[in-house]
């Protein structure tokens, strides 16, 4: 636990122009070295220490996720005293985090707070002190993250136990059948089967609600888009109930991408208006239009406005064809003018299995009806976590998929290894669960043993 | 009246399993060694189960050969059957069992201990073990002779205050109907050593002429000839069979018929027995839905008639137990030559003891086997090894000898004993240990003969054995490292297609090869590919090659493991001058005393925070 390599997002969260993932451990050059590809030149491993190195972070498959600039700092001169990575990612949340997902897939774990620091001054890098202070920092953020973990416990540990049971009974089996082969007989390799399976069941469960809950606690991104004047702010000030975005009548008005929370239905969504996408000259205008484009790419879900008004233009298409059309709600403006050139079969013909409403953002009309459509469309990507009301930070969601990674490869072997190979990946399995518990389940296995089966000569 | 009688270097009190690989090991190591026994008929006796082996002890007897002790040859010499147990379910669990012929395996100790240079044995009971300043000084029996020594290894089994319990009959005791030792157990507490109360228990022996086998299962032995020890010649006799029958609901029925008068019910036994080995009335209370348990009936020997009733443990009145006997298949007219019986025997609490077996409050005084709570003959002479070999050590103010977790199960039980709190004895199992996969019962001679080497336990003929085989091991392995084959062999593609084994796409070594479970090691000596260098060399180039994947997962594992284990601890360290460690921690980490990080971070009430405390202390304390 104490020699792991560490990882951590070293900058706020938010929308920043860069976010800093810091890496700090015995391995983290190699482990690096296998989620990202250097633009030119030799190997990570083979760099010197204070370099910049650019390249980009891959995903599994191969493709790439973010350019990066990587300092490699060798040890022991380095903040830590260990080897330490920082990865300056392109900021804006999502690929900061997704390059931090990538480092916990390459086999690092998430830091502890203030443990860069403390490996400081376990390495001589700072003074007494300074980590006094961070002493401090450790006993209060137990105290109350013990406080908080436990209110989450509270309502985590009923269904962490049921697997943690079931894991237990399975060790308990196949270890009764190592050491006591001749009381307890053979290894039912049928129940074995069918505990992994319900275990995976189980662990895909509660991991599910927990992202479904992540989406609670994080908040989704919303894109309002559109031709230019198609009401994108009024749809937003409305939403907002406030005027934040400025509106006028003269088309290409946001020259930005505005930005605000709201609460819909505990849903923290991050709304985003963008400048009407339209080919310009202005230079100015081409920028916001730029940026609107990548905003439109990293969003979660998309509102696509029509004016009800000018019916079904050209622009509007150009604009439709570079959206995904998979998280997509249509929203008819203006159904309040008196003219609606937009017909029934114009629109069931393009928009086809989309959600569609009709509405008019200056009046409040068909706003309810959008906010519930959001609602539906973001929670209906995730599993439903039948009911489980759980809030699994991403360390324990680590230590759940690492669980279930094992149980699936007992799964994967199971007839093929032999009864001892096959004891490392179930041990393994239920090892890793007691972390997120924080218990040690050894001698709990053996308890099962004796309790359950008759043993004894 | 006291008298001077002699000086020795190392004391060993106690002939059992563990006194006798103690005093082995410490005069083979060239120290004057006396062996001091109450019974010398009685040296390395089997009060319970003549048998040695089985899952997890076979892994420890093994270790203990690689290191030069005793207990391997010895029962090599005196089996009477050997069986493996655990075949096909992987190399890690295999263990091998032997019965013993019970009395020839006391013979043959006796005769190794006496034909022992150095060693000097002493029929005698050790009734005070002198101290000043808290360091050994000599010992004192109970005819006076006062013996000075350097280092006493107290190996007293299950004597201490032993106490016989058969229903309403109960005597003081030791096993076997020997004296017990009362007044060492008092000494002991009044150095300040803190004693605990066990109980075990053995079942009935019965005579065979009256046994119908002819109801029962016969179970062999093997027909491959095993060895435990690294070393022995093929086996010469043949071997006896173990006989299978079951109780039946009338049996049941006699026990919670009486049950009103077993000792554990009517609690007169204080001490906490064992969970595996419970007495047949505990499992008859305990698994009542079960209508039959198991019983296997064991020779005891080849010149006896005595058998022994494995599975039939109990401390019930000697009239039940004949009633039970007479309703087992089988044993209907059985005479039953021996009661069963409990023991309850006094034992030191084994976390007052160090790694090395040194007790932390008398230093020079080291404690090992079942004084240590501990059951099986096994676990006693692993213990009484590794304390014969650090007695011997301090005398010679050399380095003490400890064996790691990702070592040796040795490594494994003794970490435990001295960490863990126990309120039951303890038994190894392999589930103890966190790397199973390394430490097979066929690698233990890679493991430690070096070692033992090193220690001066390794003699000429053993070391030179193990060279030729690291020789041969290293060629064979470079064999099959180096030839290779390429899809255009169609030899090798008509044996794959033989095989049901996928064809080759590219170029492959016979090792890589090896990996897939279809094939075997014998299947490439039969085709001519690999010159055949003796079972034991293919077997462990079999269970390198193919378990490569597992064994890699379990030495990263390892590593993680030592970088925590060298994070030493300094001995002088005060723990009240660690600021804000919870009380738990305080108390258990005073009382035991780790040596290290990782050793800390095993003892149940120290927690991950503590472990950080205690981490950022050490660092103010280096500057």
């Amino acid at each position: 636990m104490f020699e792991d390599d560490i990882a951590a997002l070293s900058t706020p969260p938010g929308e920043g122009g860069i976010g800093i993932i810091r890496l700090s451990g015995h391995e983290v050059i190699e482990k690096v070295g296998e989620i990202f590809v250097p633009v030119t030149g030799k190997a990570l491993s083979q760099r010197h220490g204070y370099t910049l190195n650019l390249g980009w972070i891959i995903d599994q498959d191969g493709s790439k996720i973010d350019q990066v600039l990587l300092g490699i700092m060798k040890a022991p001169h380095s903040y830590t005293g260990e080897d330490v990575v920082e990865i300056n990612c392109h900021g804006g949340s999502m690929p900061v985090r997704r390059c931090l997902q990538r480092c916990l897939e390459a086999g690092l774990r998430m830091a502890e707070p203030g443990e860069f620091t403390k490996r400081a001054f376990l390495n001589g890098r700072m003074e007494l002190s300074q980590a006094e202070a961070v002493i401090d920092i450790i006993r209060a953020k137990t105290d109350r993250g013990l406080k908080l973990a436990m209110q989450q416990l509270e309502g985590n540990l009923g269904y962490i136990e049921a697997i943690e049971e079931n894991l237990l009974q399975l060790n308990a089996m196949v270890e009764a059948s190592l050491d006591f082969p001749e009381e307890v007989g053979e290894l039912d390799y049928d129940e074995v089967q069918t505990i992994l399976r319900q275990s995976i069941v189980a662990l895909d469960q509660i991991v599910a609600a927990g992202v479904r809950n992540e989406i609670y606690r994080d908040g989704v991104k919303v894109v309002i888009c559109g031709k230019p004047n198609v009401g994108k702010s009024s749809l937003l000030n409305a939403l907002l109930k406030k005027e934040k975005a400025i509106v006028t009548d003269l088309p290409g008005t946001t020259r930005d991408v505005v930005e605000d929370y709201i609460n819909v239905h505990d849903i923290p969504v991050k709304i985003m208006d963008t400048a009407g996408i339209r080919l310009t000259e202005d230079l100015v205008e081409k920028i916001g239009v730029e940026k609107s484009i990548k905003v439109i790419e990293q969003a979660d879900m998309l509102v696509f406005m029509l004016d009800s008004g000018d019916g079904i233009t050209q622009a509007d298409l150009d604009i439709y064809k570079m959206i995904d059309r998979d998280k997509l709600i249509v929203f008819v403006n203006k159904e309040d003018l008196e003219i609606k050139r937009i017909s029934t079969v114009e629109l069931d013909s393009l928009f086809a299995g989309v959600k569609l409403i009709q509405g008019s953002a200056k009046n409040d009309l068909g706003l309810e009806e959008l906010e519930m459509a959001m609602e539906e469309m973001v929670l209906s990507g995730t599993l439903p976590g039948d009911g489980l009301d759980i809030m699994i930070n991403l360390r324990q969601k680590d230590a759940l998929l690492r669980s279930r990674e094992q149980v699936e490869s007992a799964l994967q072997s199971l007839r093929q290894v032999t009864a001892d190979c096959l004891g490392v990946d179930i041990w393994g399995a239920l090892e890793t669960l007691g972390e997120v518990s924080g218990k040690t389940l050894k001698e709990e296995v053996i308890n099962r043993i004796f309790h359950n089966f008759c043993i004894g000569k | 009246m006291v008298y001077e009688a002699g000086k020795y270097e190392v004391v060993v009190i106690g002939a059992g399993h563990a006194g006798c690989e103690a005093a082995l090991a410490s005069a083979r190591m060239g120290c004057s060694t006396l062996l001091v026994t109450m019974s010398v008929e009685y040296i390395a006796l089997m009060p319970c189960n003549p048998s040695i082996g089985g899952p997890a002890k076979a892994q420890l007897v093994r270790e203990i050969d690689a290191l030069g002790g005793e207990m391997g040859i010895n029962i090599d010499k005196s089996s009477i059957q050997m069986r493996l147990i655990n075949t096909g379910k992987g190399p890690a669990v295999q263990a091998l069992r032997a019965q013993a012929d019970k009395h020839e395996y006391g013979r043959e100790m006796i005769k190794t201990i006496l034909g022992q240079e150095k060693l000097q044995l002493l029929m005698a009971e050790v009734e005070k073990i002198e101290s000043e300043d808290g360091e050994v000084k000599a010992i004192v029996t109970r005819t006076g002779a006062r013996y000075e020594c350097q280092t006493v290894v107290v190996t007293s089994g299950t004597y201490l205050k032993g106490r016989i319990i058969a229903g309403e009959v109960m005597y003081d005791g030791g096993p076997g109907n020997q004296f017990p030792a009362v007044k060492l157990s008092d000494n002991l507490q009044e150095m300040g050593i803190k004693l605990g109360r066990f109980k075990t228990g053995t079942p009935p022996r019965i005579d065979r002429k009256t046994v119908d086998f002819s109801k029962m299962v016969e179970h062999p032995g093997d027909s491959v000839p095993w060895r435990f020890s690294f070393i022995s010649a093929p086996p010469t006799q043949a071997q006896l069979p173990c006989w299978l029958t079951h109780s039946t609901p009338e049996t049941h029925r006699i026990v919670m018929d009486n049950i009103a008068r077993a000792p554990l019910f009517t609690g007169v036994i204080k001490g906490k027995g064992p969970r595996y080995c419970p007495s047949f009335e505990d499992k008859v209370v305990r698994f009542a839905h079960k209508t039959s348990h198991q019983l296997f009936i064991e020779p005891e020997g080849r010149d006896t008639d005595e058998m022994y009733v494995q599975g039939l443990n109990t401390s019930l009145p000697e009239d039940v137990q004949i009633q039970v006997l007479h309703s087992i298949p089988g044993l209907e007219h059985v005479h039953m030559m021996r009661t069963g019986y409990a023991i309850e025997y006094d034992y030191v609490i084994p976390t007052q003891a160090q790694l090395t077996l040194e007790s932390k409050v008398i230093s020079g005084l080291f404690t090992a086997g079942q004084i240590n709570g501990t059951s099986g003959y096994e676990e006693a002479a692993a213990q009484g090894l590794m304390a014969g070999i650090n007695a011997a050590l301090r005398v010679q103010h050399r380095e003490p000898f400890i064996l790691k977790r990702s070592e040796a199960f040795i490594g494994v039980m003794i970490d435990d004993l001295v960490t863990k709190e126990a309120d039951e004895p303890y038994r190894l199992l392999t589930s103890r240990a966190e790397y199973r996969l390394l430490l097979r019962q066929d690698n233990a001679d890679l493991r430690l003969t070096e070692k033992g080497k090193q220690l001066g336990l390794v003699d000429d003929y053993r070391w030179k054995l193990f060279q030729t085989k690291l020789k041969l091991l290293e060629e064979a392995t470079q064999a099959l490292k180096t030839t290779t084959f390429t899809p255009a062999d169609t030899e090798v593609e008509k044996f794959l297609i033989g095989k049901a084994s996928a064809l080759l796409r590219d170029r492959i070594s016979l090792w890589e090869m090896l990996r897939r479970p279809e094939l075997t090691i014998q299947d490439f000596v039969e085709q001519g590919w690999l010159k055949t260098s003796g079972h034991e060399i293919l077997e462990q180039l079999e269970i390198q090659a193919k378990y490569e994947g597992y064994i890699n997962k379990q030495k990263e594992q390892v590593q993680r493991f030592e970088r925590m284990e060298n994070k030493r601890i300094p001995a002088d360290i005060d723990y009240h001058g660690v600021y804000s460690l919870s009380n738990e921690a305080l108390q258990k980490l005073k009382e035991i005393r780790p040596q290290s990080i990782g050793h800390a971070s095993r003892i149940s009430g120290v927690t991950p925070a503590d472990i950080n405390i205690l981490l950022i202390f050490l660092e103010k304390r280096r500057n």
